[in-house]
């Protein structure tokens, strides 16, 4: 979550929850002028800001395969932030093998997360193409073999005064991959869940960011952690409200649409991907007895809902309480390494991980909430599995699952089973 | 890999050249009051490890001895001993090696934690051990609970807190490690911002080397006892072996970065290694013990090691090539087919096994330590033992899970009962339909239990 940073004025009005640097010495340098400036500051901001959450709807509309590399593009530049500050932390420029490690680091660790995913999705399209079977036969040993070259690499380039220096740097490349990497590789899991899984908790979160935002310009009064002196407990609690409020809105409208409710499946005949499904039961409305209190309430006493529904107000509680954590995680990240932004590349907000800092978090707990209460295993990569086993141990199964099934009264007793 | 670290004798140690690099820790201060700055200039304190301090004992013995000698006498001793140490525990059973591998576990976490906190003059932020080790018992919880959830599948449904416990794993899990962080994001102390986020990365990179090595070794000794012993008695041997050849023939040395590795000791080592690796395959082979993967009784609630060997720990004949045949006047050889593969994986250990010893010759230097700890007297501490065996217990993994193994069958069958009725109907009719194609299955009638 960030908070609006004034780079023209200093903040003057103490209700507003943007980050302060602890000394206003800095923001000071960047001011342009007089009460312009501010404005100018908040159009910039708005305008960017309605901007990216355009692009965000369009590309929604594009489809999976420009989510994906959308995702790929932003974790690359997340990558290349922070690997740009830990360069100027440890004045690492003069050597040069390092940027080509931490590149080549990035790509062998893409390799093995994604060749994992698309042997999953791509199953059958893999199983038929000669090369792509053996890749991915072989793909833990591929990956590791390339993993294993720059780690050769790393060694025989330590340098004689610069040990300490490039241990950093392998250290700091590193703990990036492990945030970065895994949770790009988490949100395209929840995205081939279905989209749905991908589009709420974003808005989940970014509602949060401006709700809370507002609240706190409007209502802020009592701040909330040192660390963040602008922020305040009547933004977060007025963003944990309006969040579910939004989610359960949001995920009414679309747990109407298959387009976002189906998995995303790659169709092997026409080589493409396909949203086409019969809606799971997540998505298909019931009746709740609402609890009595509420019933005088609201004078319902059923109430039809997305059972999705129900799940978004845990999604939505996560983002409000825990997202903001990574959010402070990332100010305290910038304060010990006395840096403003992550980077310039949106005009009036920062650095793509500026954006991107309280997604992450996100993204990992939609994924273990997937993995956890929604989804049991996925057959067909169960059959995968089960044709690879040698025989003996697909017959020893074949009769545990006969007798499971049996008992469970699913097959007749009698056994006359045609397909 | 480690070469002999000669504590009385002379040595000329080229550790203190790298003053430089503390310079870079350096940055301009400005108004920001963050006593970091300082803090992170780079006179790393002494280790103890660089005093000698042998047991008294020890000391006594080996009174009458030169220095140089004491030295060797002290490190003999205690390489039959932990030689000796490790013949014990392969004897007590699967139990007893899961939990020295966790006790080694833990010990390696600490020392690294430990240099962690030296360079970064932690001590006065209290809240460091507690999370460093707390981080350490959530990913912990998180391994051990995947790889228990797979092994003892039986035991896990029938105990009801614990089927709760393996269905929500991974969410508790990250529960637990939330909970971590949050903490950590609320312990963040004005002054020592920097210091905190190093040691947080500090305990993760650790973490991502010593805990995942761990696991690996635990789920390749599941696999059979003899993939977690050949591969360790490799890398013994490798260091043994180079060490030896390189005392006897080393003349040119290998890598700047550790001086006193020769060519002669790594070639040597080498091929010494692979001779021993195919002796050692060779005599394990045929022991069930060593062979069967080990599987959880639920009846016994014990271990059992007791299975159809499969073929590759079957005798096999081979046709030597015609090279060979002319040296060996032998037209064929009866090998265990784990004897090839045990070639190998005495190939990755001595050939890359080293890397791993060079990456922490250079990670001393970086920290201007001369042993990670003093645990083990004459050898350092628990690290310097082991640290060429990570790259191979990750080796080995890799190595099972591509060219050995196909999936555990207990898990894919937890998994089939985890899908819905319709789901494993559907599975149950393809299963058929294979197997009848395959022929395992009489076409008519109803299948018979085999």
């Amino acid at each position: 979550m960030t908070e609006l940073r004034h780079r023209g004025a200093e903040a003057p009005i103490q209700t507003q929850p943007s980050e302060d640097k602890g000394s206003d010495s800095e923001l000071r340098l960047e001011k342009d002028g007089a009460s312009d400036g501010e404005w100018r500051n908040w159009w910039v901001r708005g305008i960017l800001t309605l901007a990216m959450i355009s692009f965000f709807f369009l590309i929604i509309y594009l489809g999976p395969i420009v989510l994906m590399m959308i995702v790929l593009f932003v974790q690359i530049k997340c990558f290349q932030e922070i690997i740009t500050i830990g360069y100027s932390v440890y004045h690492s420029y003069h050597l040069p093998w390092f940027r080509t490690l931490s590149w080549y680091f990035l790509l062998c660790v893409n390799y093995f997360f994604y060749g994992e995913t698309v042997t999953d999705c791509f199953f059958t399209l893999v199983q038929r193409e000669e090369p792509l079977r053996i890749l991915s036969k072989y793909h833990r040993f591929i990956s590791f073999a390339l993993y294993l070259t720059g780690f050769c690499m790393f060694v025989l380039s330590l340098v004689k005064k610069h040990y300490r220096l490039q241990f950093y740097m392998f250290g700091w490349t590193h703990v990036t991959l492990l945030i970065v990497v895994t949770q790009s590789h988490f949100i395209i899991h929840n995205l081939f869940e279905g989209m749905i899984w991908f589009i709420v908790p974003i808005s989940c979160v970014i509602c949060n960011d401006i709700m809370a935002y507002m609240f706190g310009f409007f209502f802020g009064r009592t701040p909330l952690i040192k660390l963040s002196p602008k922020k305040t407990w009547e933004g977060f609690i007025g963003g944990l409200f309006s969040t579910i409020v939004f989610g359960i809105m949001l995920s009414y409208v679309m747990s109407g649409w298959r387009y976002f409710v189906c998995p995303v499946e790659f169709n092997n005949d026409s080589n493409r991907f396909q949203v086409d499904c019969e809606p799971s039961e997540l998505f298909q409305l019931q009746d709740y007895t609402l609890p009595s209190f509420l019933e005088s309430f609201t004078g319902w006493t059923t109430v039809r809902l997305y059972p999705f529904q129900i799940h978004s107000i845990a999604l939505s509680s996560f983002a409000s309480i825990m997202g903001p954590f990574g959010g402070f995680f990332a100010s305290g990240f910038k304060r010990a390494f006395k840096i403003k932004d992550f980077a310039n590349t949106i005009p009036g907000h920062g650095g793509i991980m500026d954006r991107f800092d309280c997604q992450y978090l996100m993204a990992t707990f939609v994924n273990v909430y997937i993995a956890s209460f929604i989804r049991g295993p996925n057959p067909s990569k169960v059959i995968q599995q089960l044709l690879a086993l040698r025989i003996d141990q697909q017959l020893h199964i074949f009769n545990s699952l006969k007798a499971h099934l049996t008992e469970k009264g699913f097959l007749p007793a009698l056994e006359d089973v045609m397909a | 890999m480690t070469e002999l670290r000669k504590r009385g004798g002379g040595g000329g140690d080229p550790d203190s050249s790298d003053k430089e690099a503390d310079l870079d820790d350096r940055l301009g201060t400005d108004g920001e009051c963050d006593g970091d700055s300082k803090a992170d200039t780079p006179d790393v304190p002494l280790s103890t490890a660089d005093t000698d301090n042998t047991p008294q004992y020890l000391n006594k013995a080996l009174e009458g001895l030169p220095p140089r000698w004491k030295n060797y006498w002290i490190r003999g001793v205690l390489s039959i001993a932990m030689i000796s140490g490790f013949f014990l525990i392969i004897y007590m059973g699967p139990i007893a090696l899961i939990l020295i591998v966790m006790t080694v576990q833990i010990k390696c976490f600490q020392e690294i934690i430990t240099i962690g906190y030296r360079v970064y003059h932690s001590y006065e932020l209290p809240w460091f051990r507690t999370l460093s080790w707390y981080f350490l018992i959530c990913v912990n919880y998180f391994f051990y609970g995947e790889t228990l959830a797979d092994y003892f599948g039986a035991l896990v449904q029938r105990e009801e807190p614990l089927q709760f416990l393996s269905r929500y794993h991974r969410f508790i899990s990250f529960a637990l490690y939330l909970a971590g962080f949050c903490m950590f994001v609320l312990s963040l102390v004005k002054k020592h911002y920097r210091l905190q986020f190093y040691m947080f990365a500090w305990t993760h990179v650790t973490l991502l080397i010593v805990v995942t090595q761990s696991h690996l070794v635990i789920q390749n000794l599941f696999e059979g006892k003899i993939w977690f012993i050949v591969p360790i008695s490799i890398v013994i041997c490798n260091d043994i072996m180079a060490y030896l050849f390189g005392f006897f023939f080393g003349r040119t040395p290998l890598i700047k970065l550790s001086p006193k590795k020769t060519w002669e000791g790594f070639i040597g080592g080498y091929f010494a290694t692979v001779v021993f690796g195919f002796i050692l395959a060779y005599l394990l082979s045929q022991c069930q013990y060593f062979v069967c993967p080990v599987g959880f009784n639920s009846e016994t609630n014990s271990f059992t090691v007791e299975c159809e060997p499969s073929e590759i720990f079957l005798m096999q004949e081979y046709t030597l090539p015609a090279a060979l045949q002319n040296i060996l006047t032998w037209k064929t050889v009866n090998l265990y087919p784990f004897q090839i593969h045990s070639i190998f994986l005495s190939s990755f250990g001595s050939l890359i096994g080293p890397f791993g010893g060079f990456f922490a010759s250079g990670f001393k230097r970086a920290f201007k330590i001369k042993d990670f700890a003093n645990t083990i007297p004459g050898h350092g501490g628990i690290m310097d033992r082991f640290d060429c065996q990570y790259l191979m217990a990750t080796f080995t993994h890799v190595y099972i899970a591509s060219f050995i193994r196909g999936p555990n069958p207990s898990k894919v069958l937890q998994q089939l009962l985890m899908l819905q009725p319709i789901q494993q109907l559907g599975v149950f009719h393809t299963l058929h339909s294979h197997l009848r194609e395959r022929g395992m299955l009489p076409p008519a009638a109803a299948p018979q239990a085999e």
